[in-house]
């Protein structure tokens, strides 16, 4: 996890592990996406941040969270979920490494009241997670596609149709 | 969770063991009511990362194993600069070795609080996930992430980060914190010293099942102090070895069900961890630590699995207390690191991981290259001691319906909080009835 140590109150948040495989693409977005935000939001890339997701939402007044999915569709679904518009189904995101994942985390954060006003979620559906291997073609293939969604959903577009 | 019966089988399947790190699948094989074989199954990616270490030049090994696993990384890391340091005849000591104890402070209280609040306590208040325990129970949930947040801030000062740390390095740390930095914890450090008391009073009221199980204990065992980074590995069967003698006495084995490698202590199972760290050093916990714990009323040794949510909270409260005494006597170092000469050879080491030692060895070359690398992570060690356990466990859920029966056998997994994910994702859980 990095952060720039500033609190802007729009980040972008992408969550993975850069060792196994499509596991990464969250991490992998975040990183597209720092060169193309400039200072419109606050990007992190959050390695196994688990929990620790609700600390780096601490005080945003939106974000935008970026995880891999296994949902049993084909890999590079993109998935959209709106966690502001009330409770997310627990079976998009695999228990992890994340120890609770995205969707828990959330969850605790709205029960305790921790949760920004506005939180949308991408989850990129993962094929091959072996330890070691890259992004599988199906995964690197959609990767612009998630960065560009994120980027329409950081100017408030509605580009986003939900898959 | 789905039910299927073929002729006198019943098979029952758990789609994952909620709340356990990692991937997995338990199997139980049960015959005219009486338990045939328990078998855990870790998906272990074989060995990924000692394969890939090797070639690496020295200095990357630290960032590298520190994403073995995202709970205890600084854990991997001090096994590697430590073995690493051993083969240099590098010795890291005064406020530089009071810096690496400090680190590993922030990890127990990351890992520790995530586990007694999120993980475990759901199971002693009835709560299917730390989700519906909030719901009822804000003000815990809300201390018990404040808590770990205190572990979290000790990670990003001293580590740059708070998971994955980037400043540990062979010979100390790239980055060394100022005194104002250290002394700019305190405050929240010492409320969190009293919420971790608070913490011990809490888990010592639930109610416990009456388990006790002969173990034998190993940990580290240093003379003078609480165990982190180091010690001689002793066993309550009398085992007292250097780790450079480790794999003299401590034998991996492949299970044929699993990719994942059981460790067995001269042919036997043993337990890591939090219950063996206390069991043998609770007489260097603090004059606090130790009246707290003789509050809960417990005698030693604990020998009650249940009991790990006990222990790891005075461990919490340990680590709290340690990184204050080190904060109060702290002088920044001169360097951050001390000087490193490559040299070849061959070195080990063990730490006390939040689940238990964590063993290390590497063998460099005068380029300092990796050449071989072996890691024994706790998980592996007490792999054959969950099974043993589940084992004496199920005559109590057998009677129980499938379900109740599989949750029953989950709760025995939690209590060894284990870190399957140096495995990965998901573990399921099969019960097969025969008769």
């Amino acid at each position: 996890m990095t952060s720039t140590g500033t609190r802007h109150p729009l980040r972008i948040i992408g969550v993975g592990n850069l060792f196994r495989g499509d596991d990464a693409a969250g991490v992998l977005a975040a990183r597209r996406l720092k060169d193309l935000v400039g200072d419109r939001a606050e990007v992190i890339e959050a390695e196994l941040a688990g929990l620790d997701v609700l600390d780096l939402m601490a005080d945003a007044s939106a974000v935008i969270l970026i995880d891999a999915a296994r949902s049993g569709r084909p890999a590079g679904t993109i998935h959209r979920l709106d966690a502001s518009a009330g409770p997310l189904s627990g079976d998009l995101f695999p228990h992890s490494t994340h120890v609770l994942n995205a969707v828990d985390a959330l969850e605790m954060g709205r029960t305790l009241g921790l949760l920004p006003p506005q939180v949308i979620v991408y989850g990129v559906e993962v094929g091959d997670t072996t330890a070691g291997n890259d992004l599988s073609p199906a995964v690197a293939g959609v990767l612009d596609q998630v960065v560009e969604r994120v980027l329409c959903e950081l100017e408030g577009l509605s580009c986003t149709s939900g898959s | 969770m789905s039910e299927a019966k073929k002729t006198k089988t019943r098979t029952i399947a758990v789609d994952m063991i909620a709340r356990v790190e990692g991937e997995g699948a338990l199997r139980v094989t049960v015959k005219d009511g009486v338990v045939q074989d328990v078998e855990l199954r870790i998906f272990e990616p074989p060995r990924f990362f000692e394969a890939f270490l090797v070639g690496r030049h020295y200095d990357e090994v630290p960032d590298i194993v520190a994403r073995i696993c995202g709970i205890c990384p600084v854990a991997y890391q001090m096994s590697a600069v430590h073995a690493l340091e051993q083969i240099f005849a590098v010795r890291v000591e005064g406020a530089l070795r009071d810096l690496r104890r400090m680190i590993y402070c922030g990890e127990w209280i990351e890992s520790h609080t995530l586990h007694v609040y999120m993980l475990h306590a759901p199971d002693f208040l009835g709560y299917a996930s730390a989700i519906a325990m909030a719901k009822d129970h804000p003000g815990i949930l809300i201390r018990g992430l404040r808590l770990k947040k205190a572990g979290n801030a000790l990670m990003t000062l001293l580590g740059g980060r708070s998971v994955h740390p980037i400043s540990v390095k062979v010979g100390g740390f790239s980055r060394v914190p100022l005194r104002r930095e250290l002394e700019g914890l305190k405050e929240e450090l010492l409320w969190a010293r009293d919420a971790a008391v608070e913490t011990v009073r809490w888990v010592a009221g639930f109610d416990y099942p009456d388990f006790a199980q002969d173990y034998t204990f190993v940990a580290l065992h240093p003379s003078d102090e609480y165990p982190f980074n180091e010690g001689p590995i002793q066993s309550s069967g009398g085992v007292n070895i250097s780790a450079a003698e480790f794999e003299q006495h401590f034998r991996e084995e492949q299970a044929p069900y699993s990719t994942a490698l059981q460790c067995r202590l001269n042919g036997a199972s043993y337990l890591v961890g939090p219950l063996a760290r206390v069991n043998f050093n609770h007489d260097h916990l603090s004059p606090l630590g130790k009246q707290v714990l003789a509050d809960t009323g417990l005698s030693l040794p604990l020998c009650n699995p249940f009991h790990a949510i006990i222990a790891r909270s005075v461990e919490i409260l340990y680590a709290i207390e340690e990184t204050l005494r080190i904060i109060d006597s702290y002088e920044p170092p001169p360097c951050p690191s001390v000087p490193v000469t490559v040299r070849a050879g061959t070195g080990m080491a063990c730490t006390e991981a939040p689940r238990g030692i964590l063993y290390h060895r590497y063998r460099v070359d005068g380029d300092g290259l990796i050449r071989e690398a072996k890691i024994v992570p706790p998980t592996s060690q007490n792999q054959r001691r969950i099974e043993e356990d589940l084992r004496a466990y199920m005559p109590r859920v057998l009677d129980l319906s499938n379900e109740q029966a599989a949750l029953g056998c989950e709760k025995v997994i939690r209590c060894y909080d284990p870190c399957i994910s140096c495995a990965t994702h998901f573990l399921k859980l099969d019960i097969l009835r025969d008769g």
